[in-house]
């Protein structure tokens, strides 16, 4: 029988040969993840319901994250990154990257693949909503919440309901100055919010195929944004040399049958794409840079498990290079390894972290999820009034980034850093157009 | 069917779509840890604490508690993050049930999975025919929502997530189901 590769990988985790859409099945878990925001509430649940002494279901599947609230005094958050210390240890779990320490990694959905915890046919599971990412390496991967979570610590399977799959085709190649960003700001416009709802979001065609593996996750990672469960895309050669080269782990991969019956199909030739913004408040309100020329901006953020990747910031210095930006630009590396990319990366024979300090770009943050959810209020980029900001993010959500008056404009890092450069909303193809 | 013990009855609370869990819950609130006592029931102080100022006021300052026990929403309730932080603030602050036309996963999910509070799906758009502070009335069954001219509205079934409902969650279930033991 054709099916998805969300009922593929869903069927080999309940042990069965084939699943339907709608139906609710227990499936086995292979990764768990979770962070210093809900892991505290996460070990609450377990140890209520199974006791303190309760061990989890297998220390190797455990991955613990923390990246939200790190470079803040608020003692709350320390006392929360406690928490997860004294249960690490007390589980001896293995894969336990400790703030202040050399594990320390960063945002967690940019962290997971990079560390070789993302394997293509697996099945993952976290405890925040962005946990859609790691279908760009073919896995199905979702978010729940802290009762879920507590749930899966103990036993290591979950009760789930089989999701429809909508099947989008891209086919075409991206113009100069468009990104996966565009991409899937352009389809959250035309399907809303809720467009994708309880559905698997499946993406194929050669336009995803053609796309470096960063912006692949770009994509999935704002799955939720239209609702989705979870983003997923078939693991080509591509995905499966990033997976070798992080992990000796054995994995099975699994593919869509590209005929299986969906719930919906969409087609796109995405060489009509243009770069774009989500309006505020929802990540829904697409529309073209080159009409919003008349919006001025207060700020730029380039960051987060979205925008905060390496490619993303090569593609923000593209445009910075031999520039100056007009307003405040904020720049946060989503983990470690990003951060280090900034010095041995180069655009136009300079390393990263020099075009951003000949651009006057405000100094390099450390890597965390910092303003991308507000947090809190001394937290690095966090709005604190009426802002215009422009951030390569993937929430524009009232109070998003901390003030309820301030408004986000979400972008691609192409975008934003043009953005910068003029000091109000623009379209990077100018830039391109002008030989940079 | 699913059932509860009595009718939900009490204020309704009134909002319309796309009501998003950094509106829920602002994300200066997630030090708190739910499962810690008092930082649940400060948790439940801090309910529906993104909306604009504009908008009457959800929770009372002394209290910590909302007069309103069901809240009514238009489309895509919960969007956003999978904070379970969302269904317990309202579940904390005193909030029964809520009656929306649909929900966004993740938080229909938790509300399930916690017992928290009852996510209920309108069969119309209630969000456009109460006003908050109206008086209300849940049937026990949960099949329909009446309003203070005494209308009855119906409510959808709440289909295969009854006996996790029943349950009180979803270790409830896993127990009742030997999933798990006891
Ligand atoms: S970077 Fe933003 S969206 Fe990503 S995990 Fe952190 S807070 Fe969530």
């Amino acid at each position: 029988m054709k099916a998805t590769l969300t009922e593929k990988i869903m069927a080999r985790a309940a042990n069965r040969d084939s699943v339907k859409p709608g139906e609710n099945i227990w499936i086995n878990v292979d990764i768990l993840l979770t962070h210093d925001v809900c892991g505290p509430g996460t070990i609450g649940v377990f140890e209520r319901e199974l006791g303190e002494n309760a061990q989890v279901w297998d220390r190797n599947k455990v991955v613990i994250i923390p990246d939200h609230y790190i470079f803040t005094a608020d003692e709350k958050a320390h006392r929360n990154i406690n928490i997860l210390r004294d249960f690490v240890k007390r589980q001896n779990l293995p894969y336990y990257y400790d703030p202040g320490t050399r594990d320390y990694q960063g945002v967690c959905h940019v962290a997971l693949p990079q560390l070789g915890h993302v394997r293509p046919g697996e099945v993952i599971f976290g405890t925040d909503s962005h946990t859609c990412t790691h279908g760009a390496l073919g896995a199905f991967a979702t978010g729940i919440g802290n009762t879920d979570a507590g749930f899966v610590l103990g036993t290591g399977k979950l009760l789930v309901k089989v999701p429809e799959t909508l099947r989008f085709n891209l086919t075409g190649s991206l113009p100069q100055g468009v990104t996966a960003k565009d991409i899937i700001l352009r389809i959250i416009g035309d399907i809303g919010v809720d467009g994708a709802n309880y559905c698997a979001m499946e993406f194929l065609g050669e336009a995803v195929t053609s796309l470096s593996i960063e912006e692949r996750m770009t994509i999935c990672n704002m799955a939720i944004e239209a609702g989705g469960k979870n983003g997923i895309m078939n693991p080509d050669e591509k995905a499966l040399e990033y997976v070798r080269k992080r992990t000796d782990k054995p994995f099975e991969p699994l593919f869509a049958d590209a005929d299986a019956p969906v719930a919906a199909e969409y087609n796109y030739d995405v060489s009509e794409f243009e770069p774009c913004v989500a309006a505020p408040h929802l990540p829904s309100n697409y529309k073209p840079a080159s009409q919003c020329q008349d919006i001025k901006i207060d700020r730029a953020y380039i960051g987060s498990c979205t925008g905060g990747k390496i490619e993303d910031f090569i593609m923000a210095a593209q445009i910075l290079k031999g520039r100056k930006v007009k307003v405040p630009t904020f720049l946060v590396p989503a983990t470690v390894e990003v951060a280090e990319g900034l010095l041995t990366e180069k655009v136009g024979g300079k390393a990263l972290v020099e075009v951003f300090a000949a651009a006057e770009c405000e100094d390099i943050a450390p890597p965390s999820c910092a303003a991308c959810l507000g947090g809190p209020i001394d937290t690095f980029g966090r709005t604190s009034g009426n802002e215009v900001v422009i951030s390569t993010t993937n929430r524009n959500f009232i109070g998003r980034m901390g003030s309820k008056d301030s408004q986000i404009y979400l972008a691609s890092p192409f975008t934003a850093a043009a953005s910068a450069v003029n000091g109000y909303i623009s379209d990077p193809r100018a830039f391109f157009a002008a030989n940079i | 069917m699913s059932s509860i013990s009595e009718p939900i009855r009490g204020r309704v609370y009134v909002l319309e779509d796309n009501i998003d869990t950094d509106l829920i819950i602002p994300a200066e609130y997630l030090n708190l840890v739910p499962t810690i006592p008092e930082e649940y029931h400060k948790l439940g102080s801090y309910a529906m604490a993104g909306l604009p100022v504009s908008f009457p006021p959800f929770t009372d300052k002394e209290t910590g508690k909302t007069p309103y026990a069901i809240m009514i929403a238009g489309r895509n309730f919960g969007c956003g993050s999978s904070r379970e932080h969302a269904p317990i603030c309202l579940g904390a602050a005193g909030v029964k049930a809520v009656v929306a036309q649909s929900y966004a996963r993740i938080f229909f999910r938790n509300a399930i999975a916690t017992g928290e509070v009852y996510p209920l799906e309108s069969t119309e758009r209630l969000c456009d025919i109460f006003k908050t502070g109206d008086e209300a009335e849940i049937a026990a069954d949960l099949s329909t929502i009446k309003d203070s001219g005494g209308t009855v509205h119906q409510l959808k079934p709440v289909g295969a997530v009854a006996p996790v409902i029943e349950a009180g969650g979803i270790f409830g279930y896993a127990r009742k189901t030997g999933m798990i033991g006891n």
